[in-house]
C-alpha cells in the first residue's frame, strides 16, 4: 500500500493539464488525483472519472419529500381534524388535494436540494472544521496539480511530465 | 483548444489583461485590504438605521399593533407592503444564478455571487415584518404544523398565509445552499492566500476544507446544475404564492388571476432594479469595473426593460379585464386606483414603473452609468407604490361607504421600514468586506472564452498558451514516520519481540494495526514504538504476551486479551 510512489506535477494552464492528463493516460500511468482551481470542463472524461450520481439521489430525495408532504398533510387535514373550511369539507385528500399541491412542491424542492447538498458535501469531505487536503495552497490561486502513481522508470516519468509542460515536479526524496 | 472558442463579435466579459491569478488578487483584494473612509461613514449610517427600527419594533411588540397606522378599514398596510417589496427584490438572485445558469448565460457570474446575498439578506427583511405582524413573536412557532395544546388542532394547509410560510423559508434555505455551495471554491481560494493566523481559521471552517478535487468539481458541478433547476420553479412559486395571499381573496382589486405571473414578472424587474443600484455601487469601491463592465450594466437594464414592460402589460389588462367583467365593484376600485385620493400613488407607480423603463430603449441611456443607476433607484420606488397601491387602495374604500378611511403610516411603520433598509445595508456592506463578492473560480472558467486578454491573443491568432520553460524537479523530503522520542526498552520488550517476532521497517510494509478492534491510533502508536507493525505479529500474542504488553504499557490492562487481538490479527492476515 505505502510502497508506490507518487509524482506531483504542476502546470499552470489548464489546456496543458489536459493534454498532459491525456498523454499519461494513453501511457497507462495511473492518475491519483488533480487539483484544480476552478472546474477544467473534460477533465473528469479524460480522466476517466465516472459520472457522479448525485442527481439521481436528488430525484430519489425529491420524491421522499413528496411522500412526507402527503403524509402529512393527509394526516393532519383529513384524518386526525378534518375540518369544513369555506364549505368545503375535507372528506377525501384527493378532492381537497388542489389547495395542497403548493406545500407538496415546496416539501418536494426543499428535500431533494438540503438532502442533495448534504450528501454532496459528506462525499467530497466537506463540512466545518474540516482540514484542507489540497498538497499546494497555489491550487486554489492559479495552478493545476497532478498526482502520478510512478510505473517503471522514475526517470522516465519525470521527463515526461517536464516534456508535457510542467513547471514542477516533486518527488520524493530518496 | 476549441472548448474556449467564442464568436469574436462577442464582447469580452473580463476587461483588461487578465490571468488566472489577477482574478485572484483583484477578487481578495477588498477581503484583504482594509475598510476605507467611505465604507465607514456608509455603514454609520446603516447602522443607525437599523438601531432605530429595533427601537421601533421593539416599541410595537411591548406597546402592540395599535402604534401602527393601521384602522378598522385599512388593516394591512405598510407592513405587508413592505413584506412583498422585500420578497419581491430577493428574486432576482435566484433568477440570474439559477435561470441564467440553465439558459448558459455566462455574464451572470460577475453579478450572481451578489444578486443571491442580496436575495438572503431582503428575504431576512421580508421574514420580519409577518413575524412583527403577529404581534406576540415568540409564538411564531404556530405557524409549524404542530397541533395545539389543548387537542390536536393543527394549522391550516388551506390557507395561502400557510403556504407562504413553507415558500418562502424553503426559498430561504435553498437560496443560502446555492449560494454557501458556490462559495466554498472562493472562501477556499481566500483561505490559502492568508498569510494571518486569524484570517486563516475563520476561512478554513467557511470554506468546510474544500479540496478541489476533479471529482469535487465534476460534483459541483452537477449539483450546481440541479439546484438551479429545483430554483427556477421554486423562485416562480414564492412570487406566486405571495400573490395568492391577495389573489384567493374576495376583495376587489385583488382576485384577478393575473396576479402570479404579474407578480413574478414585477419581482423580477424590481429584483434587477436593487440588483442595478447595489452593483453599480460596489463596483466603484471594490475596484471591480474590469468585472462588472458596461455590457452586465446593459444587459440588466434590458432585462429591467423588458420586465418593466410585462408589468406594465399586466396592469393594462387589469384594468380592461376590470371594466369587462361588468362588476361594479370590480370597476370602482380601478377608477378609484387612478382617479380616487390616492391618485397621485397610483399616478407614480406607473410613471416609475412603466413609463420609466422605455428609456432603456436607447442605447446612449442605456450604457450610461448614471442614469442606470437614477433608474433603479426609480424602479425600486414605483415597487414599493405597486404594492402600496394594491394594498391600500383596495381596501381603504370597502363595501361600506360609512367605513371608508384613508391610511397615515405613524413614525413606527416609517421607521421599522427604514430599519429593515438599514438592516440590508449592514448586512450587505459586511458581506462586501469579507466574502469574496464576485465567483472567481466560476470567472476564471470562462477567463479563455470570454477574458479581454485571450479574446485579443485569439484574434491575432496566436495561442492562448505558452508552453513554459523547462520545468524544475523538487525533491521532497517523505515525510517521516514520527520517530519515536522515547524508544521503550528493557527487558520486557526484548522478551515480547522475540517471542512474536521483530519487524524490518526498512524492507517490511507495516499493517493499519488501527484495523484491530480495540486499537486506536494512539495504541497503534505505542505498539510501532515497542516494535510491533505487522497482523503477524500480534497474531502471535498469547496470555503471557498479553501480560508483558500490559507492563509495558500500561494502559487498559486486559485491553487486549478481551477483545482478542490476536485472533481478530489472524483473521485479517487471512483477508489480506
Amino acid at each position: 500500500m505505502a510502497a508506490t510512489t507518487i509524482f506531483k506535477a504542476m502546470y499552470d494552464d489548464d489546456d496543458l493539464l489536459m493534454h498532459a492528463v491525456k498523454e499519461l493516460r494513453s501511457k497507462k500511468y495511473h492518475i491519483e488525483e488533480v487539483y484544480t482551481p476552478f472546474p477544467v470542463h473534460g477533465l473528469d472524461k479524460a480522466m476517466g472519472l465516472a459520472d457522479t450520481r448525485i442527481a439521481i439521489t436528488s430525484f430519489m430525495y425529491g420524491c421522499l419529500g413528496l411522500a412526507v408532504a402527503i403524509t402529512m398533510m393527509n394526516y393532519i387535514m383529513i384524518q386526525d381534524w378534518p375540518q369544513d373550511i369555506g364549505g368545503k369539507p375535507s372528506f377525501s385528500y384527493l378532492e381537497n388535494m388542489p389547495a395542497f399541491v403548493p406545500i407538496m412542491f415546496e416539501m418536494t424542492v426543499f428535500f431533494a436540494a438540503h438532502l442533495m447538498v448534504i450528501t454532496f458535501y459528506l462525499r467530497s469531505k466537506m463540512w466545518p472544521f474540516k482540514e484542507a487536503e489540497n498538497p499546494d495552497v497555489r491550487t486554489t490561486d492559479d495552478k493545476f496539480l497532478v498526482e502520478v502513481q510512478v510505473k517503471g522508470d522514475e526517470e522516465e516519468l519525470k521527463e515526461l511530465l517536464l516534456d508535457t509542460g510542467a513547471i514542477e515536479v516533486h518527488v520524493p526524496k530518496k | 483548444m476549441a472548448s474556449h472558442y467564442e464568436a469574436p463579435i462577442r464582447k469580452p466579459l473580463v476587461l483588461g489583461d487578465k490571468g488566472y491569478h489577477d482574478v485572484s488578487v483583484d477578487i481578495a483584494r477588498p477581503v484583504e485590504g482594509k475598510a476605507n473612509k467611505q465604507w465607514w461613514i456608509v455603514f454609520s449610517i446603516a447602522l443607525v438605521a437599523f438601531l432605530w427600527g429595533v427601537g421601533c419594533i421593539i416599541y410595537t411588540i411591548s406597546t402592540g399593533i395599535g402604534v401602527w397606522g393601521l384602522n378598522k378599514t385599512v388593516n394591512w398596510a405598510w407592513d405587508i407592503t413592505n413584506f412583498v417589496w422585500w420578497v419581491g427584490i430577493g428574486h432576482a438572485g435566484t433568477l440570474i444564478s439559477a435561470v441564467l445558469l440553465l439558459f448558459r448565460q455566462k455574464w451572470r457570474m460577475a453579478i450572481n455571487r451578489s444578486a443571491e446575498a442580496m436575495t438572503i439578506f431582503s428575504v431576512i427583511q421580508a421574514g420580519l415584518f409577518p413575524i412583527i405582524h403577529m404581534g406576540r413573536p415568540w409564538l411564531a412557532y404556530w405557524v409549524l404544523p404542530i397541533p395545539n395544546q389543548f387537542g390536536s388542532l393543527w394549522v391550516n394547509f388551506n390557507s395561502p398565509l400557510l403556504w407562504d410560510v413553507f415558500a418562502i423559508s424553503t426559498y430561504l434555505s435553498v437560496s443560502l445552499v446555492f449560494w454557501w455551495t458556490g462559495l466554498l471554491p472562493d472562501f477556499a481560494m481566500i483561505r490559502d492566500r492568508a498569510i494571518k493566523p486569524f484570517q486563516k481559521k475563520i476561512y478554513s471552517l467557511l470554506s468546510f476544507g474544500w479540496t478541489g478535487r476533479a471529482k469535487d468539481w465534476q460534483r459541483f458541478e452537477e449539483v450546481s446544475l440541479v439546484l438551479a433547476g429545483l430554483a427556477t420553479p421554486l423562485v416562480l412559486s414564492v412570487h406566486t404564492i405571495v400573490s395568492f395571499d391577495f389573489a384567493t381573496s374576495v376583495i376587489p382589486g385583488w382576485h384577478t388571476t393575473i396576479f402570479p405571473p404579474y407578480f413574478v414578472a414585477g419581482a423580477i424587474f424590481s429584483g434587477f432594479a436593487m440588483v442595478q443600484t447595489l452593483l453599480i455601487i460596489m463596483r466603484k469601491v471594490c475596484n471591480l469595473e474590469a468585472y462588472i463592465t458596461v455590457q452586465h450594466i446593459e444587459l440588466m437594464n434590458i432585462v429591467i426593460m423588458i420586465t418593466g414592460s410585462i408589468v406594465g402589460c399586466a396592469y393594462i389588462t387589469e384594468l380592461f379585464i376590470a371594466w369587462y367583467s361588468g362588476v361594479e365593484y370590480e370597476q370602482y376600485a380601478f377608477l378609484n386606483r387612478a382617479t380616487g385620493p390616492y391618485w397621485w400613488a397610483y399616478w407614480s407607480m406607473m410613471t416609475c414603473n412603466v413609463f420609466s423603463p422605455q428609456f432603456m430603449w436607447f442605447k446612449k441611456l442605456r450604457t450610461s452609468i448614471m442614469f442606470s443607476f437614477f433608474i433603479s433607484i426609480v424602479v425600486n420606488i414605483g415597487m414599493w407604490f405597486e404594492r402600496f397601491v394594491i394594498i391600500v387602495t383596495s381596501l381603504h374604500r370597502d363595501y361600506l361607504p360609512s367605513s371608508w378611511t384613508m391610511f397615515s403610516p405613524t413614525f413606527v411603520d416609517i421607521g421599522i421600514f427604514i430599519g429593515t433598509i438599514g438592516f440590508f445595508f449592514v448586512l450587505f456592506l459586511l458581506y462586501s468586506r469579507t466574502f469574496p463578492v464576485i465567483a472567481q473560480a466560476e470567472v476564471k472558467s470562462i477567463l479563455k472564452s470570454s477574458g479581454e486578454r485571450y479574446k485579443a491573443l485569439r484574434a491575432a491568432g496566436q495561442p492562448l498558451y505558452t508552453k513554459p520553460e523547462r520545468g524544475v524537479i523538487i525533491e521532497i523530503e517523505p515525510e517521516q514516520e514520527e520517530v519515536p522520542e522515547v524508544v521503550p526498552q528493557g527487558q520486557p520488550v526484548l522478551q515480547l519481540l522475540d517471542r512474536i517476532g521483530k519487524f524490518d521497517i526498512g524492507s517490511q510494509i507495516p499493517d493499519d494495526l488501527k484495523k484491530v478492534k480495540g486499537i486506536g491510533p494512539l495504541m497503534e502508536k505505542t505498539l510501532n514504538k515497542i516494535g510491533i507493525f505487522s497482523f503477524l505479529q500480534v497474531s502471535k500474542m498469547t496470555e503471557n504476551e498479553y501480560d508483558l504488553l500490559d507492563s509495558i504499557t500500561g494502559s487498559f490492562p486486559g485491553r487486549a486479551r478481551r477483545d482478542d487481538w490476536a485472533g481478530q490479527a489472524r483473521k485479517l492476515i487471512n483477508l489480506d
